[in-house]
């Protein structure tokens, strides 16, 4: 079993973890959690791939992980901020309550 | 003899005068006076009768302006005839033109009609004062008076008939005046029906003539149809039965004549006209309605004397004026024999009017438009002065009309009695004194002068001594004797009496504008110059026939008289008459049995007629539709069927289908992000599995 192998197998095994608690939980930031370890797999695989890669002294997958750290923590920040804005509207973080756009 | 002197020529535009374009306001006056009065409340009397008198006389004025106009012109020799004619519809290259004219024969109508109408307008505040419809009866009254001055200063024949037609209307609405009494609504229906039957032809002679010459017109600068250059072009038109095209449309329109002058046979409306208050039977039926055919023969007068003067021949013996003649001198001796036996002041009248009527329409046809004319003028004013006086009589004696039970009159009625005895002495044509001798005896001059045949001389002859006689008759029974009514007779109002008074003055005064020695009125029609002159006594003939005439007036004067005269009989025995001969006299009271004749031909066609047309309606026609409407409901009765099983049935269904598919898929819009992610998340899965499984393969 090469090191890529051992990687991939570790970020999907995140990937699984976070999206079993996103489906999961029912308060809000249980489920932003979940969010994030999802995308802390992904960018472990953008990592893994690039230093196994045909590549690896280019430096295009390390930069590319940090894009997308920015991104998920501008993310977590408007997230969090949702969920702060919906608990002082609603008193209450429960996903399954926040059902107001339903069809 | 009526001759077109070269004098009788059409006046240059630019000379016309003022009164000539101020003409149709003589119509136009008392047409808005009745508008107006139309819109006034019921109790609005002074305002009603004070707008149509002074519509009226506001006519009379402009009339007599008019009159005197055109006699000033004449006495100074210049044109007589004045027009003013514009274009009322055009049509691709074909114009109708309307228009009115002034000349010697409109002037005279005008202020007769102006004047006669005036004094009936004062006569009827009298006599309608305890009408509750008072305001209603001026506004037709007026409406009237401005259709008949329509018709006299129409220079269109459609115009004309527009005015004629309003006449007709308005004689309909006033004969049915009383329209509570069912003889009233059905003498007004017999009118208006009976007049039509002339009408019909008279549409006829117009739309013929518009379509030979192209124009209406009677006067128009040269290119009118009563003049020269039309009438040359009707009489090389020849119609059926030898009779040229100028000849049938002149009979045509003599048609529509003797339906509105109650000419034989269609005379029978104006006796029961009488139904109508006093009033309109002196205005219509006496003076001015009635004369209205009279003077449209007058009017067309070139076109029925058309081919005797072209080819130079005596006047009068064209095959339209023969029959005018014929018919005239007919209907004078029919409905005079008729009179002699009639019970009812007004139908004596009456009957004495339609036999008057035929003397002008033989006196139009044998001695032209002068003759026939100047008894028409006569005729209006002595006649309008008896029926105003029979209004008097019948006011005075509470509403009685029949004679026989009048009787003695002379002592409390003595102003009726008075202008009445002028009037009866002007109708039999009393010598001398009497407008009535001079115009009769117009009319059997030239009777005397007629060279197809003596015929109808000797008819008029006749018809003058039964109108003595059944005159000197009615008089005896209503004035003379000893009253044998229930209830004290009285003299009637100051506003009946006056206008009566005025009427008998110009019953004797107008004889003097037309007699032998000075025959101003025959110059005057005829635009000739006119002289004193009592030579004109000296006429071959002349003393003859003024003589016999004076002994058969004596003569049925005298009858009349021994007859009747102070015998006062009991209203309930026979008339001296009928006892000698019962059965003539009882055809003569049956008027001669005409409208039964009618009741049994045409009326009873017509009644055959509907009742075939109600059973086709009923069977064939009826049917054909019922059958129609039976598939018509069929069809729909299978399109429900249809609608409710098979269209509405799957309609529903498939909104059934919709809504609950649509609930089906709401149910997953249920708001929860959560079960959204997790559907996406199977997605992936299944996605991944996909594509795995592909690249395996």
């Amino acid at each position: 079993m090469n090191p890529l192998a051992g990687y991939l197998l570790v970020a999907a095994l995140l990937f699984a973890i976070g999206l079993a608690g996103a489906l999961t939980r029912r308060n809000a930031i249980l489920v932003l959690i979940g969010i994030e370890l999802m995308l802390n797999a992904a960018n472990l695989n953008l990592i893994a791939f690039w230093r196994y890669g045909p590549h690896p002294e280019a430096l295009t997958g390390m930069m590319f992980a940090i894009f997308s750290i920015a991104v998920a923590a501008a993310e977590a920040a408007v997230g969090l901020g949702l969920v702060i804005s919906i608990h002082r509207h609603a008193h209450t973080t429960d996903l399954d309550a926040m059902n107001r756009m339903k069809g | 003899m009526q001759e077109l002197t070269p004098a009788f020529l059409q006046s240059a535009h630019d000379q016309s005068s003022i009164s000539v374009h101020l003409l149709w306001m003589i119509p136009a006056v008392p047409i808005m006076a009745s508008g107006v009065i139309a819109l006034l409340k019921q109790p609005c009397r002074k305002t009603a009768a004070s707008l149509a008198i002074g519509s009226l006389s506001v006519s009379l004025l402009l009339s007599l302006f008019a009159f005197v106009e055109v006699v000033s012109q004449w006495t100074s020799g210049v044109a007589a005839r004045e027009t003013v004619n514009f274009t009322w519809i055009q049509f691709g290259t074909t114009n109708v033109d309307l228009g009115w004219v002034l000349d010697p024969l409109s002037a005279v109508m005008l202020v007769m009609v102006t004047f006669v109408g005036l004094l009936i307008f004062i006569y009827s505040t009298g006599y309608m004062a305890q009408d509750e419809n008072f305001t209603r009866f001026f506004c037709f009254l007026s409406l009237f008076a401005g259709a008949m001055l329509g018709v006299v200063i129409a220079n269109s024949l459609l115009l004309l008939f527009m005015c004629w037609e309003l006449v007709g209307l308005t004689s309909y609405l006033l004969i049915g005046f009383w329209y509570f009494k069912p003889s009233a609504a059905a003498a007004a229906k017999k009118a208006f029906l009976t007049t039509r039957v002339g009408d019909v032809f008279f549409l006829l002679g117009i739309v013929w003539l518009f379509a030979q010459t192209g124009t209406l017109l009677f006067y128009n600068g040269g290119t009118g149809s009563m003049e020269a250059t039309a009438l040359g072009g009707l009489l090389a038109q020849h119609a059926c039965w030898g009779l040229t095209a100028a000849g049938a449309i002149g009979l045509l329109i003599f048609a529509g004549a003797a339906g509105k002058s109650g000419q034989f046979p269609l005379h029978v409306w104006l006796p029961d006209a009488m139904e109508g208050p006093t009033p309109v039977s002196a205005l219509i039926h006496a003076a001015t309605m009635v004369a209205a055919g009279v003077y449209l023969i007058a009017r067309v007068y070139p076109l029925m004397s058309a081919g005797a003067q072209l080819h130079g021949a005596i006047l009068g013996t064209t095959t339209a004026l023969t029959v005018v003649t014929w018919v005239g001198a007919f209907t004078a001796v029919f409905a005079s024999l008729i009179a002699v036996a009639q019970n009812d002041i007004k139908r004596i009248l009456a009957y004495s009017t339609v036999a008057q009527l035929g003397y002008m329409m033989a006196g139009l046809g044998m001695g032209g438009v002068a003759v026939g004319m100047f008894h028409l003028i006569t005729h209006a004013f002595f006649k309008a002065l008896l029926f105003m006086g029979a209004g008097s009589v019948i006011h005075g004696c509470h509403e009685e009309q029949d004679i026989r039970r009048m009787g003695g009159l002379k002592a409390d009625m003595p102003v009726t009695f008075v202008t009445y005895a002028i009037g009866m002495l002007a109708l039999c044509g009393f010598p001398l004194l009497f407008s009535g001798f001079w115009s009769k005896d117009g009319i059997l001059e030239a009777g005397s002068m007629w060279t197809l045949s003596r015929g109808p001389f000797y008819m008029l002859v006749f018809g003058a001594l039964l109108t003595a006689f059944y005159m000197t008759r009615q008089v005896s029974y209503v004035f003379f004797g000893v009253n044998r009514g229930e209830k004290h007779a009285h003299e009637s109002p100051k506003s009946m009496t006056m206008p009566l008074a005025i009427l008998a003055f110009f019953a004797m005064a107008l004889g003097a504008i037309a007699t032998p020695a000075w025959p101003w009125f025959k110059a005057f029609l005829n635009g000739q110059a006119a002289g004193f002159d009592l030579h004109g006594f000296a006429e071959p003939g002349l003393m003859a026939l003024m003589a016999t005439s004076t002994v058969v007036v004596f003569a049925g004067l005298g009858l009349g008289w021994w007859l009747y005269g102070n015998k006062s009989p009991r209203p309930e025995a026979p008339d001296v008459l009928e006892a000698a001969a019962p059965l003539p006299w009882k055809w003569l009271r049956d008027r001669l049995y005409v409208d039964e004749l009618y009741g049994a031909t045409v009326i009873a066609f017509y009644g055959w007629w509907g009742r075939v047309a109600d059973w086709l309606d009923r069977r064939v026609w009826g049917g054909a539709v019922s059958a129609v409407a039976w598939v018509t409901r069929l069809g729909a009765e299978l399109n429900r069927f249809l609608d409710a099983n098979v269209v509405d049935g799957g309609f529903d269904k498939g909104c059934e289908e919709l809504s609950t598919s649509g609930g089906l898929l709401s149910q997953m819009q249920n708001g929860r992000v959560q079960s959204y992610l997790r559907i996406l998340a199977l997605a992936v899965v299944a996605l991944v599995a996909i594509l795995i499984w592909s690249s395996r393969a």
